[in-house]
């Protein structure tokens, strides 16, 4: 035990060094503040088809990521995908004539809802539903509709 | 035939002979705790020579395999016009599945063997019998700050690992090849959840310090006290932790990511 205090020191060293890598895996990798529960508010839309949407998909407003799916689920009587989604709270002046829509980001990206304000001075509220809506596009479907079109000319 | 069946009968025994044991071990190398807490020393001296010398081991290879991640996540992702995707690919597979087990593996090479023989070396020199005589109790003594030391020090060994790998992987990736800085990093934050990868990636690399610490300490302290028997538990030791830390990873990765 003659180097005590050279250990002491590499052990600090080690320890700080894990704890740094540690800390740089939450919030330089992560996104941290998605796992922590913000205030939020549900509300539900209803698609004819919801195409590759999974539960944790954003959901934006020209863009800007607001909230995300909580729980997508089938209605058995009508058939149609019912989407929930938790919008922050801060988020609380969407208008109740808001459309939903279901893009691509990019050609093969991931799937996310699209919400376009309308202009109604009623706001959505905790548990309200959105009645326009867009399904997703589903790109076997366009091209069959396309070789279809090709084929009768 | 009979004797056949006898070997079978005696090989079932002494295994589960030695799973008992080892279960005894591992609760005696628990109660040790108190030990630890009224002589930290003890636990600082043991971080010292399993972390602290493993450490630089642990930073090489992380580094050289975020460089490979990079390179080789590069060229298939460029096939499809993604290397944007980098990023997430090497973080995912570090904070996953590299990280925790090639850690746990390395671990097992470099601290695990290196506890094996102190130990058997230690119970061949009757060293910890001498301990009982001065009512020194070995396994609290001995075996318990090393025990808790690699527990400690895995996790934060595989957090080294994965964050030295990704930043590898920026190096060859952003440096080299020329992927944008920002997508590199923006991908990966988007795409890996702190709950579902950090954590999980946090925890499979303690079960593996727990296993492969217990496997190790608990081959030297049975070993055949002569240097023929040190040298087969260092075998031993290694080759268990590998399969131990394989197939925990398995059943791992199936309750985390596998909706099994």
């Amino acid at each position: 035990m003659q180097h005590t205090r050279t250990q002491d020191t590499l052990v600090g060293l080690f320890v700080a060094a894990g704890i740094v890598a540690l800390f740089f895996l939450s919030l330089q990798v992560s996104n941290i503040r998605s796992f922590m529960p913000a205030d939020t508010y549900v509300i539900t839309a209803r698609f004819s088809n919801s195409g590759g949407l999974k539960v944790k998909s954003p959901v934006s407003v020209a863009g800007v990521r607001i909230g995300r799916v909580s729980n997508i689920y089938i209605d058995k009587e009508t058939y149609e995908s019912v989407i929930e989604m938790s919008i922050e709270s801060k988020y609380d002046t969407l208008p109740e004539d808001t459309s939903a829509t279901i893009y691509t980001a990019g050609l093969l990206g991931e799937q996310y809802i699209n919400l376009d304000p309308g202009g109604s001075f009623d706001y959505l509220k905790n548990g309200g539903r959105i009645e326009i809506t867009q399904s997703a596009i589903v790109l076997e479907e366009i091209i069959g509709r396309f070789l279809f079109q090709k084929a009768e000319e | 035939m009979l004797h056949f069946l006898q070997q079978l009968g005696s090989s079932t025994r002494t295994s589960f002979a030695k799973l008992g044991r080892a279960t005894f071990f591992l609760g005696h190398t628990l109660t040790g705790v108190v030990d630890v807490a009224i002589r930290p020393r003890l636990l600082l001296n043991q971080l010292h020579s399993v972390g602290v010398l493993t450490f630089l081991i642990i930073t090489i290879s992380g580094l050289f395999v975020g460089m490979v991640l990079g390179l080789q996540g590069y060229n298939i992702l460029s096939d499809f016009g993604s290397e944007e995707a980098l990023g997430i690919m090497v973080a995912a597979s570090l904070v996953r599945e590299l990280g925790p087990v090639v850690t746990a593996l390395l671990f097992a090479g470099r601290a695990g063997s290196a506890l094996t023989a102190e130990i058997g070396l230690m119970k061949a020199t009757e060293q910890l019998s001498g301990m009982e005589m001065m009512a020194v109790d070995p396994v609290n003594r001995i075996v318990s700050p090393r025990f808790f030391a690699g527990f400690l020090s895995m996790p934060l060994l595989a957090a080294l690992f994965s964050m030295v790998g990704i930043l590898g992987g920026h190096m060859v990736g952003v440096g080299l090849l020329g992927v944008d800085d920002g997508s590199y990093w923006s991908q990966m934050q988007v795409n890996l959840d702190f709950y579902d990868d950090i954590v999980n990636g946090v925890i499979k690399s303690m079960v593996f310090g727990f296993a492969v610490t217990w496997i190790a300490l608990f081959e030297g302290y049975d070993a055949v006290p002569t240097a023929e028997g040190v040298s087969r538990a260092t075998t031993r030791t290694v080759v268990n932790s590998a399969f131990a830390i394989l197939g925990l990873d398995f059943i791992l990765t199936a309750m985390m990511f596998g909706d099994i």
